[in-house]
């Protein structure tokens, strides 16, 4: 069966992407930035998804104001990089998995989650970035990817809980899914900004710390929080942060939380980073004895039946 | 009619673009979105009042365009992220809108981020503190802070 191992937030600042494909890098600026994914490279190179769910927005790319869809899933065999006004980011397409996204889609609507189903998108830096800064550079990506468009862009975005709500739908469907595959949920955007009118440049370091406590502590408190509180609090375009609920809704109620990375600034936003990963110990705790007892009944019953397996 | 009160318009120095911005700014950001083909960049930049009839804007909201008043753009309906691309149009950074959106210079708005942004101290609410206090003064309150 498929499964959601762990859960990654991060910022998506199109100046990340940007520092990247100028070569930039090196400038202390950019170290300073790319020095905090350094491990989180490293774990994704053992981790080794076979899936990865990014949820997103996209910035007046794909989609204009001719449709705002608030949930909008990714079901194309694959997504081509936007051109963001300066040419496509010199990234690979990405490859999608569409059996798996159309089985999510299908779960989550009859779970009463109304998604727009897209069969054909290019994606922007909101989901690319993200892509660099866990996976590096690459020729081609090394999994296949799903991407989960929210309207973050267009008031009122989705509210917390529904978006921690609806990572617990696309859990479930995931677990449903017959094929083994490993998945990983990102969750993007944020952490606090504002990048409009005169108030731009507001960031809220000690609001971040604290989203970021309870991520992985207390994920109910923060499906509470209404938008007015991430506006101004946390920037106009600091709200991106409901989309890390989803992400978080996807995961086990404990979590374990191997890594976390905050800096300021990247160009105009805070940048945060966190990897939370369901608890393997827990889980291995509860399996064995749940498989001693399945085994014993194969025994009784089934043996041939379970050697096979 | 009279634009609706919410609870966010008390933010100071914020527009946010809700369901009602984003219908009376649908013009303006469709001309912002025209703004990414190169062939409409060029006849944007050889008449600017004349490509803009092609868009049902209003008087008001042709003369924030012609003017690069981004926010006023912004308060007529116009986007961030649809805005800069007449920003890019121009040849201008994300940081250059930034710090015209805020009046201070790019350098002042580039040290203030360099140094831990804007506070939200004396920024939360309009019936509180007014106006978001200028960038310089905050970048030193924002260094105090750390």
């Amino acid at each position: 069966m498929a499964k959601i191992i762990a859960g990654v937030g991060s910022s998506h600042v199109p100046a990340i992407g940007a520092a990247l494909d100028n070569g930039k890098t090196g400038e202390p600026y950019w170290k300073r930035v790319f020095s905090g994914f350094e491990k989180s490279k490293e774990w994704m190179a053992r981790t080794k998804p076979d899936v990865a769910i990014v949820v997103y927005n996209d910035h007046a790319s794909a989609f204009s104001v001719e449709m705002i869809p608030t949930f909008a899933l990714g079901c194309a065999a694959e997504f081509p990089p936007a051109d963001e006004g300066w040419g496509p980011r010199p990234v690979p397409v990405l490859k999608g998995h569409p059996q798996l996204a159309a089985h999510i889609a299908q779960s989550v609507i009859l779970d009463e989650f109304d998604l727009t189903i897209v069969n054909k998108m290019e994606v922007d830096h909101g989901l690319t970035v993200p892509m660099n800064l866990l996976f590096g550079t690459p020729k081609e990506w090394p999994c296949r990817v799903i991407p989960l468009a929210v309207n973050v862009v267009m008031y009122p975005p989705p509210t917390g809980h529904r978006c921690y709500m609806l990572g617990k739908a696309i859990r479930k469907a995931v677990a449903s899914y017959p094929e083994d595959l490993k998945v990983v949920i990102f969750g993007t955007g944020g952490l606090s900004h504002q990048i409009s009118g005169p108030r731009a440049g507001l960031i809220n370091s000690k609001w971040d710390k604290s989203f970021l406590d309870n991520l992985t502590k207390d994920p109910k408190k923060l499906t509470r929080i209404p938008h007015i509180d991430y506006m101004r609090e946390a920037g106009a375009e600091g709200i991106e942060m409901v989309m890390w609920l989803i992400m978080r809704g996807a995961l086990d109620d404990k979590v374990e939380e191997v890594y976390r990375f905050y800096t300021v600034p990247a160009s105009n936003t805070a940048v945060g980073h966190i990897i939370l990963e369901n608890r393997r110990k827990a889980a291995g705790k509860s399996k064995p004895a749940a498989r001693s007892k399945q085994a014993a009944a194969r025994k009784a019953t089934h043996r041939i039946a379970s050697k096979g397996r | 009619m009279a634009r609706a009160q919410h609870d966010y318009d008390d933010i100071p120095g914020t527009f946010v673009f809700d369901a009602e911005r984003s219908r009376e700014g649908y013009g303006i950001n469709m001309f912002c979105m025209s703004l990414m083909k190169e062939e409409n960049r060029k006849a944007f930049k050889a008449n600017e009042a004349e490509y803009l009839k092609r868009f049902k804007l209003t008087p008001a909201q042709t003369q924030a365009v012609l003017k690069r008043d981004y926010n006023r753009m912004l308060e007529l309906g116009g986007n961030i992220y649809f805005a800069a691309k007449l920003g890019a149009t121009d040849g201008h950074s994300f940081q250059h809108l930034a710090a015209l959106m805020t009046g201070s210079s790019q350098q002042d708005y580039a040290k203030m981020m360099l140094s831990g942004g804007r506070s939200v101290e004396g920024n939360r609410t309009k019936s509180g503190k007014g106006k978001p206090a200028k960038s310089k003064s905050k970048s030193k309150s924002s260094a105090k802070r750390k």
